[in-house]
C-alpha cells in the first residue's frame, strides 16, 4: 500500500497533522512509537496551552490580544524566524475552537481549582484528556493508527515518495509513502544524546517527559543534510525530585518550593541562585543551578512552618526530628549542614524566613530536564529545509521538533502544546494538498 | 510503587492527585483534596463516596500503569468505598455479612423465598399455588393479608432502621462540625446534585463505560433504575392507602393509579437494571475492584428479578401461573428489603452523605474567598 500521508510521531503535533491531512482528503498513516498506554509523547503533562482572543470565551476569561502575545514573544524567544511567528500568532487565535470541533473538552475558568488565566485554556481531564479526544477522533475519521511502531529510517523512494523503515514488536517493515510529516518531538530523551552535548554532567539528569521523544529522527533529518537550527546546549531543566522516576515524571515531582527553604549541595555547602526570586520562573533558574552541583545534586531544607507553606509534593519529604538527624538520613556532614542553616538564619534569603522549627524536611533534587532549544528549520509551509537551502517538496517537520524556529531561548507557559497543534495542523494540511493537488 | 495496604495506597496516591490536579474539573474529589498534604481515615471514607467512580480520572491520568507511579484512583476508592460501608454497617456485626455480601445477599433472598412458599403452603393448601383467582382479594387467597402485610412490614422496617442507622454512623465520621443552617443552606445544592447525579457526567462529557470515550449511557441507565425503583415503592404506598383507606382490595384495574405507577416502576427499573448488568459485562476492569463488581451485580439481578417478577404477575393474575409467581415475587421483595442494609444499597445514602458535606464545605470555601464585608465596617 502507497499511503499519501504517514505522519511520524503521535504527540500532540502529529495527531493534528494526521487530522488535518485526513479532513485534505488524504490516506493517512500515523506511526507512535509508545505502546498505547504510553501514547502522546509530552503533551500528556500538559495542562494549559495559550491562545489569543479578543472577547472573553466560554473557556477563558477577558482578552489576550495578538498583539500581546507578539510583545511577550519578541522579549522573552530574541531573534527568530518572523513568518513562523506570525503564522503562530495568526493561528493561535483559532486553534482552541480546531481542537473542540475534533472531540477535545476544555474546562469553563471558575470550575474545578485551577488558577485564573486570560492567556490560557485548559483541556478538561488535563493533556492526557486532550490526547485521547484526539486519538479517537483520528481514528473515528480513518487515521491508520499504529502504536509500537518505531520509524527508524527514511529513505528517498526511487520513483516517488518515501520508504520508512518501521520497527514494530521486534520485527522491521517498510512502508510506503507519498509524503512524510515529522512529529517525533524535540531531542533530549536519549541518555547518550544528553550524554554527548552537555558531558558527563548529563547522567544526574532526569527526563521530565516520554522517553520516546529521543531525537533520533532529528539526528537522521541532520544527517541527510537537513538544516538544524537553535543551540543543543540550551535548554529548559527545573529543580525535581531526585526520587522520582528517570523519564516521565511530569509536573508532580517538580519541587515548587524552593523560595521557603535552603538549599544545600550533598556536601552541605550552600546554593543560591542570584534574582531567582519566588515567581513561577525561579523553577528554571535553579535547574541549571543544580546542574552544576557536585553529582547533580541538591537538598532543599525546609522547617516545619516552611513545609506547611508549601505545596503538597508528590512524593512525601524526608524529615526528621533534628537537623543532624536529617543531615544523616541524606548523608551529608551534619556540622557543614548546621553551620550554613546558623548562617543562613542570619541572613536568611526572604528576610521574614528561618529554618528552626522542628521537625525537618528536605527533598533530594535532581535537573529535570523539560525540553531542547535545538530542532529542524522549515520554511512557513512545514517543509523541512535543507542546508544548502533547498527543499524536498514532500518532507515536512512540525512540533517540538522545529520549535526552535520560534523559540530560540526561554519559555512562554502554555506556547509548546499552541505551537506543536498549530504547525502539526498546517503541516497536515500542506501534506495533503501536496498529494491530493 | 503501589502499596498493600489500601489506606496507605490511597495516601500515596491522593498525594499525587494533590501535587498534579489535571482532573480538577472531572468532579469534586479534586477540589477537596486541594493543597491537602496528608489524609486520615475519615478523609479516605469521604471521598470514597464522594467519588461517583465515572473513571474519568482513569482514563485521564498521566499517570496510570504501566507509569511506575500506577495511580488508579477509581479502583482505590472503589476499595475503600466497601471499606466505608463494612465500617459503618448497623448492626456492626452486620460487617461480617457485608464482607461475603455476594454471598449474604442471595442467601438471604432465597431464605425470604422459601419463607414466603411456606407460609402459602402452610396457610392454605397446594392447591392455592396453582387455582386461578379472580376478583377483589385475589391475592390474599394465595398468602393471607396479616401474613403479606406483617413480613412487608417487619422487612422494610429493618431496612429503614438499619440503612438510617449506618448512615448516620458514617455521617458521624465524614462530617465537619456543621450547624443545622449550614445544613439547610448547603441542602439544595445536595439535592441537585444527588437528583441529576451530575457527577456521574465527569465535568460535562459524561462518564466511561469501557473505554475513552465518555457517554450518558450510565446515567440514564441509573435514572431508570433508581426511579424505577421508587415508582415501584410509591405504587405500593398509594395501593396501601386504597386498602386502608378507600377500603378496596388488590388486585385493581391497569387503569388504576397503583397498577400504572407499578407498571411504569417495574417497566424502567428492569430495564435499568437489565442495561447496567450489561455495562458490567462490558467494563473494563482495570480502574474497577472485583469486590465492588460483585457487590453491583448482586444488587442488579435481585432488582431485576423484582421488576421482572411484578411485571409477571401483572401479566398472568387472571391464568393459573398467578400464586406461583406472586409468591415468588414477594419473596424477592422480602428479600431485598431484608438484604437492603448489607448490600450495594448503601451507595445510595452515603453518596447522599458525602455530597451534602461537599456542597457545605464548597459553600465555606467560597465565603471565605468573599471580601469579608463586616471588616469595612468601622
Ligand atoms: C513535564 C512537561 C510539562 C509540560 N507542560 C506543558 C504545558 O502545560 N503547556 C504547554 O503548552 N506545553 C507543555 N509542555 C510542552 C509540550 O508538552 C510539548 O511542547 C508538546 O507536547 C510537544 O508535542 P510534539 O507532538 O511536538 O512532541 P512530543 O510530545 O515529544 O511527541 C512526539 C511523539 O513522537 C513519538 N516518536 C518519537 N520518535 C519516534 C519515532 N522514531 N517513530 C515513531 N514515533 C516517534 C513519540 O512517542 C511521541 O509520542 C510540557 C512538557 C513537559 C515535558
Ligand atoms: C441518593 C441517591 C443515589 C445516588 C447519589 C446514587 C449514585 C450512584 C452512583 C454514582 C453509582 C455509580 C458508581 C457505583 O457503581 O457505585 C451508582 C450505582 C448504582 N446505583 Fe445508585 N445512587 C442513588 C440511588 C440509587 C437507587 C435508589 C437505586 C436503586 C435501587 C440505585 C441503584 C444503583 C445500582 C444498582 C448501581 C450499580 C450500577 C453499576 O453496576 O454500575 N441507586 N449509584
Ligand atoms: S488522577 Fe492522575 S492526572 Fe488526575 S489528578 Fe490524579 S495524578 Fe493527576
Ligand atoms: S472516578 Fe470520576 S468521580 Fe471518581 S475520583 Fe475519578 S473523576 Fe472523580
Amino acid at each position: 500500500m502507497l499511503w499519501d500521508v504517514t505522519v511520524i510521531g503521535g504527540g500532540i503535533a502529529g495527531l493534528c497533522a494526521a487530522i488535518a491531512a485526513r479532513r485534505g482528503g488524504a490516506a493517512v498513516r500515523l506511526l507512535e512509537a509508545a505502546p498505547r498506554p504510553l501514547r502522546g509523547g509530552n503533551a500528556r503533562h500538559g495542562r494549559n496551552f495559550r491562545l489569543t482572543h479578543e472577547t472573553p470565551l466560554d473557556y477563558v476569561p477577558d482578552t489576550y490580544t495578538a498583539a500581546e502575545l507578539r510583545a511577550e514573544l519578541r522579549c522573552t524567544t530574541g531573534d527568530t524566524d518572523r513568518a513562523l511567528t506570525e503564522l503562530l500568532i495568526e493561528r493561535a487565535d483559532s486553534i482552541a475552537g480546531w481542537l473542540i470541533d475534533h472531540g477535545v473538552h476544555l474546562q469553563p475558568p471558575g470550575t474545578g481549582v485551577m488558577p485564573y488565566s486570560r492567556r490560557t485554556a485548559f483541556p478538561l481531564g488535563g493533556g492526557k484528556a486532550m490526547i485521547n479526544a484526539l486519538y479517537a477522533t483520528a481514528n473515528r475519521m480513518g487515521v491508520a493508527i499504529s502504536y509500537d511502531s518505531e520509524a527508524r529510517s527514511l529513505q528517498r523512494a526511487k520513483d516517488e515518495g518515501w520508504t520508512i523503515n518501521v520497527r514494530s514488536a521486534g520485527a522491521d517493515a517498510a512502508i510506503r509513502t507519498r509524503s512524510v510529516v515529522v512529529c517525533a518531538g524535540g531531542p533530549g530523551a536519549d541518555p547518550a544524546w544528553l550524554r554527548e552535548k552537555f558531558g558527563s554532567a548529563a547522567e544526574g539528569w532526569m527526563v521530565r517527559g516520554t522517553p520516546y521523544s529521543d531525537g533520533r529522527l532529528l539526528d537522521l533529518l541532520i544527517a541527510a543534510g537537513g538544516c538544524a537550527i537553535g543551540d543543543p546546549t540550551t535548554c529548559h531543566v527545573v529543580p525535581v525530585d531526585a526520587r522520582g522516576p528517570q523519564f516521565d515524571g511530569g509536573i508532580v515531582t517538580r519541587i515548587t518550593s524552593i523560595p521557603l527553604g535552603l538549599v544545600v549541595d550533598r556536601s552541605g555547602a550552600r546554593i543560591d541562585v542570584a534574582g531567582a526570586g519566588s515567581q513561577p520562573t525561579h523553577y528554571a533558574k535553579w535547574g541549571p543551578r543544580i546542574a552544576t552541583c557536585p553529582g547533580q545534586l541538591a537538598y532543599l531544607i525546609l522547617d516545619t512552618d516552611g513545609l506547611a507553606r508549601a505545596a503538597p509534593s508528590a512524593l512525601a519529604p524526608i524529615t526528621a526530628p533534628g537537623l543532624s538527624d536529617l543531615a544523616a538520613m541524606l548523608a551529608i556532614d551534619p556540622a557543614a549542614l548546621l553551620q550554613n542553616i546558623d548562617h543562613f538564619n542570619a541572613t536568611p534569603a526572604n528576610a521574614a524566613r528561618t529554618i528552626t522549627e522542628p521537625p525537618f524536611a528536605a527533598y533530594p533534587m535532581r535537573p529535570g530536564l523539560t525540553f531542547v532549544h535545538y530542532g529542524i528549520k522549515v520554511d512557513p509551509t512545514m517543509r523541512v529545509v535543507q542546508a544548502d537551502g533547498s527543499r524536498h517538496d514532500d518532507l515536512f517537520a512540525a512540533g517540538m521538533i522545529m520549535a526552535a524556529n520560534v523559540l530560540r531561548r526561554g519559555y512562554l507557559a502554555g506556547l509548546g502544546i499552541t505551537l506543536s497543534a498549530v504547525f502539526g495542523q498546517i503541516a497536515g494540511e500542506e501534506a495533503a494538498r501536496h498529494v491530493r493537488g | 510503587m503501589s502499596a498493600a495496604d489500601p489506606m496507605l495506597e490511597a495516601e500515596r496516591v491522593l498525594r499525587i492527585c494533590s501535587a498534579c490536579m489535571y482532573c480538577d474539573g472531572l468532579c469534586p474529589v479534586f477540589p477537596a483534596i486541594d493543597g491537602k498534604h496528608g489524609f486520615d481515615l475519615s478523609d479516605v471514607s469521604y471521598l470514597s463516596n464522594l467519588c461517583h467512580n465515572c473513571q474519568g480520572c482513569w482514563h485521564d491520568c498521566q499517570y496510570a500503569p504501566p507509569h511506575p507511579f500506577a495511580v488508579n484512583l477509581p479502583a482505590t476508592f472503589a476499595e475503600l468505598r466497601q471499606r466505608s460501608y463494612a465500617d459503618h454497617l448497623w448492626p456492626p456485626i452486620l460487617g461480617r455479612a457485608f464482607r461475603a455480601s455476594s454471598l449474604a445477599v442471595p442467601a438471604t433472598v432465597a431464605l425470604a423465598l422459601l419463607i414466603s412458599f411456606a407460609l402459602v403452603l402452610g396457610t392454605g393448601s397446594p392447591e392455592a399455588l396453582r387455582a386461578t383467582h379472580a376478583g377483589e382479594g385475589a391475592f390474599y387467597r394465595v398468602l393471607p393479608w396479616p401474613a403479606m402485610a406483617g413480613l412487608a412490614a417487619a422487612t422494610f422496617g429493618w431496612a429503614v432502621i438499619a440503612v438510617t442507622l449506618a448512615t448516620l454512623r458514617y455521617w458521624r465520621t465524614i462530617a465537619p462540625k456543621t450547624t443545622i443552617s449550614e445544613i439547610v443552606r448547603a441542602l439544595p445544592v445536595a439535592l441537585s446534585d444527588i437528583i441529576t447525579l451530575r457527577h456521574l457526567g465527569g465535568g460535562g462529557p459524561g462518564c466511561h463505560d469501557h473505554d475513552e470515550r465518555t457517554s450518558q449511557r450510565r446515567r440514564i441507565l441509573h435514572h431508570l433504575t433508581a426511579g424505577g425503583f421508587v415508582l415501584s415503592g410509591l405504587s405500593t404506598i398509594v395501593a396501601s392507602a386504597y386498602h386502608h383507606l378507600l377500603g378496596v382490595m388488590a388486585p385493581y384495574p391497569v387503569a388504576s393509579l397503583p397498577v400504572m405507577l407499578g407498571l411504569g416502576g417495574g417497566v424502567t427499573m428492569t430495564i435499568g437494571a437489565v442495561g447496567l448488568l450489561g455495562l458490567e459485562a462490558w467494563a473494563d476492569p482495570a480502574p474497577s475492584d472485583r469486590g465492588e463488581t460483585r457487590l453491583n451485580v448482586a444488587f442488579l439481578i435481585l432488582l431485576a428479578l423484582v421488576g421482572a417478577s411484578g411485571l409477571a404477575v401483572l401479566g398472568f393474575r387472571s391464568t393459573p401461573a398467578m400464586g406461583l409467581l406472586l409468591t415468588t415475587h414477594l419473596g424477592l421483595v422480602f428479600g431485598l428489603f431484608a438484604a437492603l442494609p448489607f448490600s450495594k444499597a448503601l451507595h445510595a445514602p452515603f453518596r447522599a452523605a458525602a455530597l451534602l458535606r461537599a456542597a457545605i464545605d464548597s459553600q465555606r470555601r467560597a465565603s471565605a474567598r468573599a471580601p469579608d464585608a463586616a471588616s469595612d465596617s468601622p
